[in-house]
């Protein structure tokens, strides 16, 4: 190489515009609400076929002693069903990676099990359960189930054999290779599988609801349905909505607190130039 | 550690029938003697390893480490594989310690040794780093580190620089010797590196192809500490031109090929 001085012609620093990441989304549904709301006015849709966003605002409001309790009733079914698939899909998914036999057992089962539709079974539940809280529960678990013990069973079967090779030299016991190895191996398979699982309990209690209820918000909707209260059906929908994301947003959270290490949650370090 | 293996054979059963990795070896280590396990790949140098780290059963025959017979999961040892195998949850230093975690020992004494490995390692300032901030040679360099924490009398090594490019190739056999050096303890070294094995060994044993027999066992009479210049020497180029002709016998290099291809390790 000669040392001949070469200039390179600056290039122009062309600055990507960005904006914080809850702003794409935010500015998303004001367009669709603008939109939503400008069509109504141009093709004169009557209020029982699409209300207005400002109609389903004031729904929101007038109706509020219906929707308000309904919806809290609902989380709390959300919830328990949830809890449950939890511990009982990771319970039974430490059981098929453990033990073979389980494995050959169960799996296969539980798979099958995934081709019956719940909203099939969801009448049988009334019958036996009646119109309380029970069958509500039951639906939204056996939803949210399912991802549950696939994506911790995964998590737990992928650790590398040099690793367990690594363990059993030290000495280590099998409860010190599951808590130490194992377990924290699989926790971003696990975290996956509470994100499938809390969105899947949403839509099992509300499928739970629409079969008998006497409380909860998917009882409101039908009564609005059969009255044709178009404005608080959206209501009852839109309060639902925020509901899960929020629900989504809350495990997401404890997702970046747990795994912080993880590639999924590394993409900060990469494109911060 | 001085380590014996007596008639040891390993036969695998797979779906397409059995396996015949290793055929009647018989060895005996010395302590704090470095042997390189040389040979081309499949010739089950790593399953000779793992059966005398008792990781994986042997067929037929006897393995003893000093007086203790294997026939379980042995744990007066360190071991590093190919892959650095960190765990990425844990920081350079946490990964360190989980070796004395598990094993019970004293945290705050270990630590340390912990923290002088690393700095023996050109990792000083590392410690609190996660494994995906580093690079492949950093992370091998932690794994080492790793089975050397608790002061084993016995590392063994599975290919630890397989993956590794070459220059870091190099310097990592330069920080292996230091750190043998500096707390002399029996090393097993699987590897089908020629030059490796010659550059880091004492004794190297060559094995042949699958089913794995020794071909040769080759005392490697250079003077310690060895520099990467010593491999130029033409006292080096005796014993890789020794070993490699046995390669060529065996037809795992060709003869043919370009001179340039034969100077690079066997792969």
């Amino acid at each position: 190489m000669t040392a001949e001085a070469v200039s390179v012609p600056a290039q122009p620093v062309r600055r990507k515009f960005t904006l914080p990441n809850w702003a794409y989304p935010t500015i998303a549904v004001i367009l669709l609400v603008v939109i939503w709301d400008v069509s109504i006015r141009i093709f004169d849709v009557k209020a029982f076929i699409l209300p207005t966003p400002q109609q389903v605002g004031y729904a929101l409001w007038r109706d509020w002693n219906q929707l308000g309790p309904g919806m809290l009733y609902t989380i709390y079914e959300i919830l328990a069903g949830f809890a449950i698939a939890v511990v009982v899909g990771i319970s039974l998914a430490i059981a098929i990676v453990s033990s073979h036999i389980m494995e050959k057992t169960v799996y296969p089962i539980l798979v099958g099990s995934q081709v019956i539709p719940k909203v099939a079974i969801a009448p049988l539940f009334v019958m036996w359960f009646g119109f309380g809280i029970t069958p509500k529960i039951l639906v939204a678990f056996l939803i949210a189930f399912f991802p549950m013990v696939i994506s911790t069973a995964i998590g737990l079967r992928s650790v590398e054999i040099p690793k367990l090779y690594l363990a059993r030299s030290m000495g280590a016991s099998t409860l010190q290779v599951f808590f130490k190895i194992r377990l924290p191996h699989a926790l971003p398979s696990i975290f996956a599988g509470l994100k499938l699982a809390i969105t899947a309990a949403v839509i099992g209690a509300i499928v739970g609801e629409f079969i008998g209820a006497d409380q909860g918000i998917g009882r409101v909707l039908l009564i609005a349905n059969g009255n044709l209260k178009t404005d608080t059906l959206f209501a009852g929908i839109v309060l639902l909505s925020i509901t899960g994301v929020v629900l989504f947003l809350i495990v997401e959270v404890l997702e970046r607190v747990a795994v912080r290490w993880h590639v999924s949650q590394r993409v900060k370090y990469d494109t911060a130039h | 550690m001085a380590v014996s293996i007596e008639r040891v054979s390993k036969t695998y059963g797979t779906r397409t029938g059995e396996i015949f990795a290793v055929d009647d070896v018989s060895l005996t280590i010395k302590d704090g003697e470095f042997v390189a396990l040389l040979g081309p790949s499949g010739c089950g140098k790593s399953t000779l390893m793992l059966m005398m780290a008792g990781l994986v059963a042997r067929s037929v025959g006897r393995i003893a480490i000093g007086s203790t017979t294997v026939t379980r999961p042995y744990t007066d040892l360190g071991i590093v594989f190919q892959e650095a195998n960190l765990l990425d949850w844990r920081t350079v230093l946490k990964n360190l310690m989980l070796q004395i975690e598990i094993r019970g020992l004293p945290p705050a004494q270990y630590e340390a040794r912990a923290r002088e490995l690393l700095k023996m390692v050109g990792l000083d300032g590392y410690e609190q780093k996660y494994p995906f901030e580093l690079s492949g040679g950093m992370q091998q360099r932690v794994s080492i580190c790793r089975a050397l924490v608790h002061e084993p009398p016995l590392l063994l090594m599975d290919e630890p620089f397989g993956a590794l490019d070459a220059l870091t190739r190099d310097q990592l056999n330069m920080d292996l010797q230091d750190l043998w050096m500096d707390k002399p303890k029996t090393v097993i070294f699987v590897t089908h590196s020629i030059s490796e094995a010659v550059f880091l060994s004492d004794r190297i044993i060559v094995m042949t192809p699958r089913p794995g027999k020794i071909a040769a066992d080759i005392k490697v009479d250079l003077p310690r500490p060895r520099t990467m210049a010593m491999r130029e020497t033409p006292e080096f180029g005796a014993y890789t031109k020794q070993i490699r002709a046995m390669f060529e016998d065996w037809g795992v290099l060709r003869t043919e090929r370009t001179p340039a291809q034969k100077l690079g390790a066997v792969a």
